[in-house]
Formats: structure tokens, C-alpha cells, sequence
């Protein structure tokens, strides 16, 4: 009988652990548990620990360089063979790079279903129930998986992690990939960084992002000024990154990143749903839009109705002079 | 003679105005909004673009547009053809055209198992109504083809496919041996827009139409379950800064922002 929640956690390039793999193993505890948690990669073994306690009950740790970077034909053999010795009940990935490639695949070699880019999960019995928007985040759905495992994809910051808590007491097992050079019929042949410098969008306390409102490139200039004071990051619309004013991995929104700053700052932003669909958890919004009836105002908590181009350098100054008095 | 294979799916316009979206909970369906008509995913349409920047560089390059779903579909397949794909096939059957995304990557599969040989299959990196992304990596496992996803830029040479691939923070190149699965990514850039000579022409390209009994295939079972479909109350009360100029304006923002604590 199936039991328990398996996680696929996550390393960074950098080595260090995915905040998602925390908040995974969070969401497997809150449903119950017991919580397995897979690290692969190369040199992730330092790493479990930290996922021990942070709630997982068992870290099963598959270090092999066929495993970096990710590739789907090697990770999706380890992925079965882990998940078939398993046997869990429900089976979580971060709505990452990786979930969005391995968890549709593995759901495959299983005949079972996952939800992805999940915003909640709750258990109703032995039924996952995996909350997740759609209709670009107009809509929201509720789904329950008609299979074994029950899998989902969690979107990131969706679930607090628990507190770590270093005596836990935790199983760490190292296992092989398994996989062989001749099973990755895909090849990377190159690999680049766009935009490195700086405080990661992700993890950036304030956000401050421009739209097409912004009349051009130039108008960017102003904002990373005010993210320079404020220790921010500075984000986009996918208008503006289509139009290529600014670099295609700073776009907010469905198809761009989850943001979770405490202040989220849009300006010439008109709110889109989709571009929505990535502040959906931001509670401070602040809006500057020249247009009263913009959607962006309805989630927003201050409004300025005004172009920005007259607003943006008086409250960028005002700005600079309380940070320093 | 390179055969591309591309999905594509119709949706309710995602340009509809959050105002006129509205879902009718207990059909957990989305209420069609009159005088607004269904487009193509534009996803799927940037996949076709893809297929025919290959079929620009080799000019004898076959597009086959696969679509399911029900009569209005055909406007889909139509509007691929007078972009410049070849042929359609068009999988209408109500035993299927309501499925899940499983259900669809089967009859899909199946589908595109009829049209083999092949080189090259391309999905959108996500339909626009329910922003699942799983049809077009599922397919892939079903076939037990490679599969790379989110694409900005595919060629197609030697057998072999060579992907751009978007990352979260840059990007990478991989190769794949034919035939594989890719699916694309808006980076990859704007479709072209039909013109009204291959509107014309599209008129006289063939669509089969193909049901479940035509793919000689089971119907797929549903894997997932649909419990709920709501609109979400996201709407807060918003304070609203107003001044006599720009300049008051733009520091009492800064002033309230620092009262609250959030600067
Ligand atoms: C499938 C799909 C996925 C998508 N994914 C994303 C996504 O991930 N992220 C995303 O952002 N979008 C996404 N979009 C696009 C989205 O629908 C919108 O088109 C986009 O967000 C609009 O960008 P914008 O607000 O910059 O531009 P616009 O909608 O053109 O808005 C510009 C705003 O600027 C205001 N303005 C103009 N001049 C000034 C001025 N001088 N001062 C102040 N305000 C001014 C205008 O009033 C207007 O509100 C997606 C769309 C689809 C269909």
C-alpha cells in the first residue's frame, strides 16, 4: 500500500539548497507525512542535513555528475527506480526548471496525473487536493489525482518551511544514479548566464518592475536608481521583455518568475492577470499608473494615478532622503 | 522530405478583460463571453512559427497542424495553414474533446503515430486556458522520445535538433536526435500574421478530420478529477496619493511607504 510523500528537492548552481526543497518537505509534513526527500546532483550530499531539519524523515542522496546539469533522460530512470522503492502515497517537485520537466514525464511512466503550479495542498482522506490558478491566473482550480503517486508541483513561496530544527533526527542514504551515458539521448552543449549581478528577483525584499508604460528602455534606468537605494531588484513586464527593453529572466508573471518581496512596486504596469499570476502572494502593492481604471489598482494597497515620468523622480529623492536620514 | 508535427489548441482569448471573465462553478466550466471568439493557444501558434522558420531554411519541409477539440477548432487549424503549414488534422470526437491532459496526450499520441514518419513534434510550453504544461512532454514519454522544454530558438539539420532553451536566469543549448518533442516558449518571438492571399489558399489545404475509431485506440481514461473552478477574490482596498503637483505626489508616497514601515 502506498504510503507517505516522497519530495524531489533541489540544489542551486551555486551548491546551496533550493529554498523550494524546504518548503517542500514542509508541505509533505503538513499533509501528513512521513516525509523522503531526494537530493541529486553533484556534491549535494552537504545538503542533507539541512533538509533533516528542516522535517524529513529520510534523505535519499544520488550524487553522480550524469546528474548536473539536469537532464531529463537522466534524471527520469533515478526518478522512477526511487519512487517505485518508495511507493508514496503523494509526491512532490518544486514548480522549478526541473518540475516542469521531470514531474509530466514521470507522472507518464506511472499512468497517474499531476497538478502543476500548485498554490495549496490539503488532504481530504487519502485524496491529495491540489489547489492551483489558471486561466492566467484569472481562474483557480481544485483537482484530485485519480492514480498512485498523487503528484503535484508546488509553486514557490506558496508554504512557509518549518523551523530548522538541528535535532531532528533524520536517515541519510546514499544511492547510484543508475543511469548510463548512453540513456541521455539529449546533449548541453552550452550554457549562460543573462543577468547574475546584483539581488536575486527571488529573493529580493523589494521589487520594483516597469512596464510599457515606461515609454522605452532608458525608462529602467530609474528604476534600478531606486532598487540601488532601496536593496532591491528590479523586475518586468512580459510586454517590455518581448519588446526586449529589458533582459528576458527579470520577467514577473506566469510565464517569468514568482516574486515575494514585502513591497512590490509597478510602474506603467496596466495588471494583467497573467502578469498578476507571479505577485499573487505579494501583499504590498504600490502602483503607479496613469490610468485610474488599470486593473493593477485593485490589488494594490497605494495607488498613485499620475505618469510616472513627473512622480517616479520626487518619490525616488524622497525615498533616498529618509533611507539616509 | 523533414515532417514537423505541430499541436494546436484552441482557448477562450486570454485578452478577455478580468471584468467579462466570469466561470460558472457548478458546470466548472468558463462562461464564453459573447461577441468574444476563441483563438488559437498562442503558445501553439509560436510553435508553428518555429516549424516554419525551419521550413523558410528547407523549403520541402511538411507541416501537419494536429488539433482536438470540437467543430470550432477548425478556425485554428485554418489560421496555421494560412500562416504557411501544410496539412491539418483535426480530432473531433465528443468521447475525447472534453478529455483531461492525460487523456488528450494519449488520443494525441495515437494521432500522431498514424502521421509517422516524423521528425519533429511542437507543442506550446503551456496552453492558455488551464496553463497545465504536461501534453507536450507526456507525449514524448508516451512515444519514448527525447524531450526538451521551453524553447526561445529550434533548427533542424542531420537529424539533428538543436534547441535554445530559456532558463531562470540565461540560457542553454541542447541537441537532440530526431524524431524528438519541443516544446516553445514567447522568447522565441512574435508569429507572423496570415495575409489575405494564404487566408485564401489555406482555404483549399486539406484538414482530415479523425474520431477515437479513426486512431483505432480505446477511448483514454480521465486521470484527473476537476473538484472545483472559482474566480478568486483578489480585490484589497487601495489608498489612493493625491497632491497639487507631481512632485507632492511622488514624496507623500515615499512619507506613507515610510510610515508603514515597508522602505
Ligand atoms: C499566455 C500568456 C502568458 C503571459 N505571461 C505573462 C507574464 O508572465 N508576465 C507578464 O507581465 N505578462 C504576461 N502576459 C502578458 C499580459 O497579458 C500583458 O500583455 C502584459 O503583462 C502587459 O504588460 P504591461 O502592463 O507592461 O503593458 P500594458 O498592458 O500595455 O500596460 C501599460 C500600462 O502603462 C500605463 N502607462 C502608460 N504610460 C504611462 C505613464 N507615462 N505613466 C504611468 N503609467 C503609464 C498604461 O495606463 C497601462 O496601464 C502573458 C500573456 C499571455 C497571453
Amino acid at each position: 500500500m502506498a504510503s507517505g510523500v516522497l519530495v524531489f528537492g533541489e540544489a542551486t548552481d551555486d551548491g546551496g539548497l533550493n529554498p523550494v526543497t524546504k518548503e517542500l518537505i514542509a508541505a509533505g509534513s503538513n499533509l501528513g507525512g512521513p516525509v523522503t526527500c531526494v537530493l541529486a546532483g553533484t556534491g549535494v550530499e552537504g545538503l542533507a542535513q539541512e533538509c533533516v531539519a528542516a522535517g524529513a524523515g529520510k534523505v535519499i542522496v544520488v550524487d553522480d555528475p550524469i546528474l548536473t546539469p539536469y537532464q531529463g533522460d537522466a534524471y527520469i530512470p533515478m526518478a522512477e527506480r526511487i519512487t517505485k522503492e518508495v511507493d508514496p502515497s503523494v509526491l512532490l517537485m518544486g514548480q522549478t526548471m526541473m518540475g516542469r520537466d521531470l514531474a509530466p514525464r514521470l507522472a507518464q511512466r506511472f499512468s497517474t496525473a499531476v497538478a502543476m503550479d500548485c498554490m495549496a495542498l490539503s488532504m481530504d482522506g487519502d485524496q491529495l487536493i491540489a489547489e492551483r490558478p489558471c486561466y492566467g491566473g484569472s481562474a483557480r482550480a481544485r483537482y484530485k489525482i485519480n492514480g498512485t503517486p498523487q503528484m503535484a508541483t508546488l509553486r514557490a513561496k506558496a508554504v512557509e518551511p518549518l523551523a530548522p530544527d538541528s535535532s531532528r533526527q533524520g536517515e541519510i542514504v546514499r544511492q547510484d544514479a543508475g543511469v548510463t551515458a548512453d540513456q541521455v539521448r539529449t546533449k548541453i552543449t552550452d550554457r549562460r548566464k543573462e543577468k547574475a549581478e546584483g539581488v536575486r528577483l527571488e529573493d529580493a525584499t523589494v521589487v520594483i518592475s516597469g512596464g510599457r508604460g515606461l515609454g522605452g528602455p532608458e525608462g529602467f534606468k530609474e528604476l534600478e536608481d531606486l532598487a540601488e537605494i532601496m536593496g532591491g531588484a528590479v523586475g518586468a513586464s512580459r510586454a517590455v521583455c518581448d519588446l526586449g527593453w529589458y533582459p528576458v529572466p527579470t520577467q514577473v508573471g506566469l510565464t517569468g518568475k514568482v516574486v515575494t518581496p514585502d513591497l512590490y512596486i509597478a510602474v506603467g504596469i496596466s495588471g494583467a492577470s497573467q502578469h498578476m499570476a507571479g505577485i499573487s502572494s505579494v501583499k504590498n502593492i504600490v502602483a503607479i499608473n496613469k490610468d485610474a481604471d488599470a486593473n493593477i489598482f485593485k490589488a494594490s494597497r497605494f495607488g498613485v494615478v499620475g505618469d510616472w515620468k513627473e512622480i517616479f523622480p520626487a518619490f525616488k529623492e524622497k525615498v533616498r532622503e529618509l533611507k539616509s536620514a | 522530405m523533414p515532417h514537423i508535427i505541430c499541436l494546436a489548441k484552441q482557448v477562450p482569448d486570454p485578452e478577455t478583460p478580468a471584468a467579462q471573465f466570469k466561470v460558472d462553478e457548478a458546470a466548472k466550466k468558463v462562461i464564453p463571453v459573447p461577441g468574444i471568439q476563441p483563438v488559437p493557444s498562442q503558445f501553439d501558434t509560436i510553435g508553428v512559427e518555429a516549424a516554419l522558420r525551419i521550413k523558410d531554411d528547407v523549403a520541402d519541409t511538411i507541416i501537419t497542424i494536429v488539433s482536438l477539440g470540437p467543430d470550432s477548432n477548425r478556425d485554428t487549424i485554418k489560421h496555421s495553414l494560412a500562416m504557411g503549414a501544410d496539412e491539418g488534422v483535426h480530432i473531433n470526437d465528443p468521447a475525447v474533446n472534453d478529455s483531461d491532459h492525460w487523456a488528450t496526450a494519449e488520443t494525441l499520441a495515437a494521432a500522431i503515430k498514424k502521421l509517422e514518419p516524423y521528425d519533429l513534434i511542437i507543442a506550446g510550453r503551456q496552453a492558455v486556458d488551464w496553463d497545465m504544461g504536461v501534453v507536450g512532454t507526456t507525449i514524448a514519454e508516451i512515444l519514448d522520445l527525447p524531450s526538451v522544454t521551453i524553447a526561445k530558438d529550434v533548427k533542424m539539420a542531420d537529424g539533428t535538433v538543436t534547441v535554445e532553451r530559456v532558463l531562470l536566469d540565461g540560457f542553454e543549448t541542447v541537441e537532440a536526435p530526431t524524431p524528438c518533442v519541443v516544446t516553445v516558449s514567447n522568447e522565441l518571438g512574435e508569429p507572423r500574421y496570415p495575409q489575405l492571399r494564404q487566408i485564401m489558399q489555406a482555404a483549399k489545404k486539406e484538414v482530415k478530420t479523425w474520431t477515437i475509431a479513426d486512431l483505432g485506440i480505446d477511448t483514454p481514461q480521465n486521470r484527473t478529477t476537476l473538484e472545483a473552478l472559482f474566480v478568486p477574490d483578489t480585490s484589497i482596498e487601495t489608498e489612493f496619493i493625491e497632491g497639487e503637483s507631481a512632485q507632492e505626489i511622488g514624496e507623500k508616497l515615499a512619507v506613507r511607504l515610510n510610515e508603514e514601515k515597508l522602505i
